[in-house]
């Protein structure tokens, strides 16, 4: 009985499939596979094109501006292709201008496969996604949102190349001083209007808290926040003109821009100029639906440095492309949004998340398109090389004043009273 | 904060209001005879807007020029609604009446942003940047000026419909006694067509006069519906004068909290003056209440 057991056992072990010979085999064949594997499946990996999920405001209150951006994303695509970076894939979504619908869209956005997300104009839907991506480890790369607090609260996915609130702030202040020393005229006061959301609330914030700094020579006498969905300005108007500032600092958005503009036409109220830490003011459709009126405004913000290589091919891409739309903010930093990404993705070699953050980290791009002399990041994600310049409406067109290196016109301050316009 | 500045915000909270006023009009004398709250409101008075738009784009045709044409249009798609969707449901809970005029008002919304795309858009016409001067100190816009008088000659017309045409006395009887207006030998349903017909012309108006002062889009509406909602709460649900009395109240109450405490607290303040209408006076200031 038992020579029967150990027979039957022998002979099962003899008719095994596998030999110790061939387990031997196996196993080096496997060491072997395993050795060479992440090298073939990174190559295999680095052979897809980047899935970047691109999130802006395409509806709702912000639709223009997230449209101007998108315009700056398409364009990274032909352009970053001739400079030898790999193929990206732009996944889009739409957070309908509201910041619920930003934490949706963005993790739809992880769940449909995207490897990083780059966006999102708004600081509010900013921090919506920073807050997705961090829990889903997806990098975020910020083309625009100036709340300081996105990289200032430990986050490790975030990547911001724009300026956050206290540098635009410090920025305009230096650009400030320069103006009113350069035209010798200086107001002894300041109005503020801002409008009631993240973005300018911290912008507002920061403004408060960096004046004494500054030693600026104005009084900021009110402080004036409106709804960003406000129907119609015509009272926070009043109040701006009632608090006699003799200048207007505005920190706002396109729609409100316009509405304003129109509102201090038609109240006559004049100050010695309008001074704008925002989007909106220079934009092609404020000076659009304003006209003359739109003129002489200076917008102290993060701009594109005309003189560098990058900055000239964007700019003859826009005009064989979009010949009606001069390059803004909306377009360049956005368009190195997208380059930040695809810069990642060549040096990573890869598209795991963990890769790319690495790749992200050590990121250093000096042939770029804005003012920041190079691209890289610290150890919060934030590129601490962004500018700002002020730049003038002049007859429908964008005109840097300062800084005086990077100036091509002589400022208008005070600005022109309306009724002497054309 | 001196009297002028005062003066000038209070003339421009009234000439707001009205154009209010004649926007929830519509949602009351809706709500006044047929008895629908009308979820699709802000939805149709978008509908105008965007006609004075089209109007203004193709044929340089002023908003206010447009007025008589939106009406017009709106009218009839106001009256097959009614006829062909609304009344048959009449007859269904509330709940699902709201359901069927909100799908109404989304498929609204889909269709603008399919046609119009999610852009605000807006009209540039030779008095946009005008004002009128009265006196030294008082400036009155123009563009508002003209749309707070075309709402008042609306309004007025609408008042004077219901109160001295047959067919208004008519529809005021439907809302009275609904059974005794089917004795007598009314066509109610006819009526309540009518009735709708007239709420959608008022918002198609009211929609033109408000291209003058705000830019267009297709997610504009759920505002308007809300605001509207506050007016014809505060002014009385069904209430005519009340809706106007209503807007002139929001109107300037807005811009009053707006130059005295903050503008961002300009909706508080509205939604203040709701809850405390709805606490001391829950049939509204012009409502009749209900035994």
């Amino acid at each position: 009985m038992t020579d029967k057991v150990n027979k039957t056992k022998s002979e099962k072990t003899t008719g095994s499939i596998i030999s110790r010979r061939q387990f031997t085999a196996g196993v080096a064949a496997v060491g072997a596979a395993a050795s060479v594997g992440p090298w073939y499946i990174k190559n295999a990996r680095a052979a897809e094109p980047l899935k970047v999920g691109v999130l802006l405001p395409r509806s709702g209150g912000q639709a223009q501006i997230g449209i101007d951006c998108q315009r700056g994303a398409d364009a990274a695509l032909p352009i970053l292709k001739d400079l030898g970076y790999p193929e990206l894939k732009f996944m889009l979504a739409d957070f309908e201008t509201k910041v619920d619908v930003a934490r949706t869209q963005t993790a739809k956005l992880i769940d449909e496969g995207a490897h990083l997300v780059v966006g999102a104009f708004d600081s509010g839907a900013t921090m919506a996604a920073a807050q997705v991506c961090e829990q889903r480890n997806i990098p975020l790369v910020v083309n625009i949102a100036a709340v300081p607090k996105l990289t200032g609260m430990g986050l490790k996915w975030v990547f911001r190349n724009f300026p956050h609130g206290p540098m635009i702030v410090k920025d305009a202040f230096v650009n400030q001083k320069a103006l009113f020393k350069m035209t010798g005229h200086t107001p002894k006061t300041v109005t503020l209007m801002h409008v009631n959301d993240t973005f300018g609330s911290s912008l507002a914030g920061a403004l408060f808290k960096l004046a004494p700094r500054f030693k600026m020579p104005y009084k900021i006498v009110e402080k004036i926040s409106y709804d960003p969905y406000g129907r119609d300005l015509s009272a926070e108007v009043r109040k701006a003109k009632a608090s006699k500032g003799e200048a207007l600092w505005v920190v706002s958005r396109l729609n409100d821009a316009i509405m304003m503009t129109k509102e201090m036409v038609k109240q006559r109220f004049e100050p010695m100029g309008i001074l704008s830490t925002g989007p909106g003011w220079y934009d092609q459709e404020y000076m659009k639906a304003t006209g003359k009126f739109g003129d002489d405004v200076i917008s102290l913000v993060p701009w594109h440095d005309s003189n560098k290589p990058l900055s000239k091919t964007l700019e003859a891409y826009f005009a064989k492309h979009h010949p009606d739309r001069q390059v803004n903010p909306n377009h360049t930093y956005t368009f190195e949004g997208i380059m930040v990404a695809a810069d990642a993705y060549k040096r990573a070699g890869s598209t795991d998340a963990k890769a790319l953050q690495a790749a992200l980290r050590t990121t250093n791009i000096t042939n770029n398109v804005t003012t920041a002399e190079r691209i890289t990041f610290d150890k919060n994600g934030q590129n601490p090389h962004v500018k700002n310049s002020a730049v003038q409406n002049r007859g429908g067109k964008n005109l840097v004043i300062l800084p005086q290196s990077a100036a091509v016109a002589k400022p208008i301050w005070p600005m022109r009273p309306w009724k002497k316009r054309g | 904060m001196d009297f002028w500045t005062l003066a000038n915000a209070l003339a421009t909270g009234l000439l707001t209001g009205l154009v209010y006023g004649l926007s929830a009009l519509g949602l009351s004398v809706i709500f006044g005879v047929i008895r629908i709250v009308n979820f699709a409101h802000g939805e149709i008075m978008v509908m105008g807007m965007f006609f004075a738009l089209v109007m203004f784009r193709w044929l340089g045709l002023d908003p206010m020029l447009s007025v008589p044409l939106a009406a017009a249009i709106l009218f009839v798609f106001g009256y097959a609604l009614q006829s062909t969707v609304i009344s048959r449901v009449a007859h269904l809970p509330d709940h699902m009446q709201f359901l069927l005029l909100a799908a109404i008002a989304v498929m609204i919304v889909n269709g603008s942003l399919l046609i119009f795309g999610p852009d605000p858009q807006a009209i540039n016409i030779s008095y946009s940047f005008d004002s009128f001067d009265i006196g030294e100190n008082l400036i009155i816009d123009k563009t508002r000026a003209y749309a707070a008088i075309a709402a008042v000659a609306i309004s007025g017309l609408l008042l004077g419909f219901f109160k001295y045409s047959r067919t208004g006395k008519a529809i005021r009887a439907c809302a009275d006694n609904y059974l005794g207006a089917q004795v007598v030998g009314l066509k109610v349903d006819h009526l309540y067509a009518l009735t709708f017909g007239i709420g959608a012309a008022c918002l198609g108006a009211a929609g033109c006069v408000l291209l003058l002062l705000i830019e267009v889009h297709p997610y504009l509406a759920p505002g308007y519906t809300l605001l509207a909602f506050v007016i014809v709460i505060i002014g009385g649900l069904g209430s005519m004068t009340g809706a106007l009395v209503g807007g002139i109240l929001i109107g300037m109450s807005e811009a009053l909290a707006a130059i005295v405490l903050q503008p961002s607290m300009k909706s508080a303040f509205s939604f203040g003056l709701l809850i405390l209408v709805l606490l001391l006076r829950p049939q509204g200031l012009m409502g009749k209440s209900v035994k």
